[in-house]
């Protein structure tokens, strides 16, 4: 029975044409973003993990489910130096959105930590350019990932008396 | 991670029929052959007189799994286009009637945009709302018919959420009206999974279109009733003068052959993708019991798969899935030109957070008991890893303490 089922499917593999795409998954066929996005939606950075204990110092959040993106990020700030010492966060959106929380989050703690004043400046340009591009219409994924940074940072700022 | 398992990406498996199906060995054997002619069908001498020739059999072809005669098989360039001409042919040729036509939100965008740029030139366009399964009741259609109605185009199954909507019970309505308003179906998605004759449906215009029935894209056809009188959108000799531009004598061969070939397998291949259908739908709410499954489980396309989950986004399943070997499709707005969710599931009261998690699986001749097996286990260990990065589905255990 199995066995002509497999001789089944591949007269008809053959007959219509299947495999579509030959080979394993995407062979030669150029993916819809960079590969620095491709890597950081397969194997994103700095994902507050399901059970981890996180004590934030600021946390931020935007979107809305309904337009399709939200975005919580958590930072731990280092009180001498006012730098970002720890980020974790969490996406709900598309690939370019999980990739540019991702990517964000990287950016926020690479060498000794960003700084507030910077964090609160931080362009999605940025962010963009570190992951190599992304298409025109997803440009709005990352708008959202330095807001969030933005709105952590000012959570922070305000929860010890120096916010604006 | 989901992706990671080198033994799943051996070989593909394609879910998204709906949107298009590779080309059947049998069209491509017709299609070879009929490459050879070179002549222009319209020309009188011997190479023309054999395109001709081949072309009006394969109208006859199309013709007669139609229930229809051949002079009322139109060909286009694809069933946008015969959607289009079929609005925009009945609404200009009469206009002086009146210009009230009625479509369903549902429909695809080739009727909507249609209709829209209808709209801006003076017609009155009605745009039923379908119950939350998707159907357009018969109560909905006699409450928006006017004594000035000239057209009524409903879709025989959506292509998205797979309902099958009541056609024959439709058109009585539309035809007991004072007016004599014509029906439309654009039946793209019907061919191999649910009758197509013109008669038993009692349509007056119906499309079809090729690339859904394992032909070669770029030809749709329009069944036009017998004395129904369209005014052209390209203008030409064509086609009885109503769509100019030489006719693809190859493509038309293909399509035909297809298309024959997608109603002889009709009787067994639509129970034995609907038995499929049943037991994805079974393996997905087993695995992911939150899964939203919309439109009907019944009255719905044999090959059609839709569910929404709650927590994660479209576009995010599509490409992790295409990782893991299986292609499929979404009608999040991440994924769509325009970044809409899909009208289909707004239109049956979707809630727009929960339209970014659909997920449409359509299944066809090459699908197996073990592929949609294997799909709705990749799709699991996928809405896991993805709620586990969603900022949605955060555990109460994480806490984030300030």
């Amino acid at each position: 029975m199995k066995k002509d089922e497999n001789k089944r499917a591949d007269v008809l593999g053959e007959s219509c044409g299947l495999p579509a795409v030959p080979g394993s998954a995407q062979a030669g066929i150029p993916w819809a973003y960079s590969d620095v996005v491709k890597e950081h939606f397969f194997h994103p950075q700095n994902v507050l993990k399901d059970g981890e204990d996180f004590p934030a110092d600021g946390t931020g959040i935007v979107g809305s489910p309904a337009c399709g993106d939200v975005m919580l990020v958590a930072i731990q700030v280092d009180p001498k130096t006012r730098r970002v010492r720890a980020c974790r966060w969490r996406t709900f959106g598309c690939a370019s959105a999980i990739a540019s929380t991702s990517m964000m989050s990287l950016m926020a703690i690479e060498g000794e930590g960003m700084t507030l004043e910077r964090a609160l400046r931080l362009k999605p340009e940025e962010i963009i350019e570190r992951l190599g591009g992304l298409p025109d219409r997803k440009y709005h994924c990352s708008v959202l990932g330095h807001q969030a940074l933005r709105e952590a940072v000012r959570d922070f700022l305000n929860a010890h008396g120096d916010g604006d | 991670m989901s992706n990671t398992a080198p033994s799943e990406s051996r070989r593909r498996i394609y879910l998204d029929y709906a949107a298009a199906t590779p080309l059947s060995f049998s069209a491509r054997r017709t299609m070879a052959r009929a490459s050879r002619l070179s002549g222009n069908p319209s020309s009188l001498h011997s190479e023309g007189r054999a395109a001709r020739a081949s072309l009006e059999h394969s109208r006859a072809q199309i013709a007669r799994v139609l229930n229809a005669a051949p002079s009322e098989i139109l060909f286009t360039g694809s069933g946008s286009e015969a959607d289009a001409l079929a609005l925009r042919g009945v609404a200009q040729t009469r206009r002086a009637q009146g210009r009230h036509i009625i479509i369903s939100a549902i429909e695809h965008k080739a009727i909507l945009k249609t209709a829209e740029s209808l709209e801006r030139e003076g017609f009155s366009i009605t745009r039923l709302m379908p119950d939350t399964l998707g159907r357009i009741t018969t109560s909905a259609l006699e409450a928006a018919l006017r004594p000035d109605t000239i057209l009524v185009s409903i879709m025989y199954a959506n292509n998205e959420i797979g309902t099958v909507e009541p056609i024959r019970k439709l058109a009585k309505v539309v035809h007991a009206s004072s007016n004599h308003p014509l029906f439309h179906t654009d039946a793209c998605q019907a061919p191999g999974s649910l009758l197509v004759d013109v008669q038993e449906l009692g349509v007056d215009l119906m499309t079809v279109n090729s690339s859904k029935v394992y032909g070669p894209k770029g030809i749709g056809a329009l069944y036009v009733r017998r004395g129904i009188a369209l005014e052209p959108i390209v203008g030409g000799e064509q086609e009885g003068g109503v769509r100019g531009g030489t006719e693809s004598v190859v493509l038309a061969a293909g399509f035909a052959t297809a298309l024959l070939e997608s109603e002889a397998r009709r009787p067994c291949e639509a129970p034995r993708l609907a038995k499929l259908r049943d037991l994805f739908f079974t393996e997905i709410l087993a695995r992911i019991p939150d899964a939203k499954v919309h439109g009907p489980r019944a009255e719905r396309l044999p090959n059609n798969v839709h569910v929404s989950i709650p927590g994660i986004e479209g576009e995010s399943i599509l490409l992790l899935l295409d990782a893991a070997g299986i292609a499929c499709a979404t009608g999040s707005a991440c994924n769509s030109l325009d970044l809409a969710p899909s009208h289909v599931l707004l239109a049956i009261g979707e809630d727009a957070g929960l339209s970014h998690g659909s997920v449409r699986f359509s299944l066809g001749r090459g699908t197996r008991r073990t592929h949609v097996v294997r799909a709705a286990r990749e799709l699991e260990k996928i809405v896991h890893y993805l709620r586990g990065v969603s900022a949605l589905t955060l555990s109460a255990r994480s806490r984030i303490t300030v």
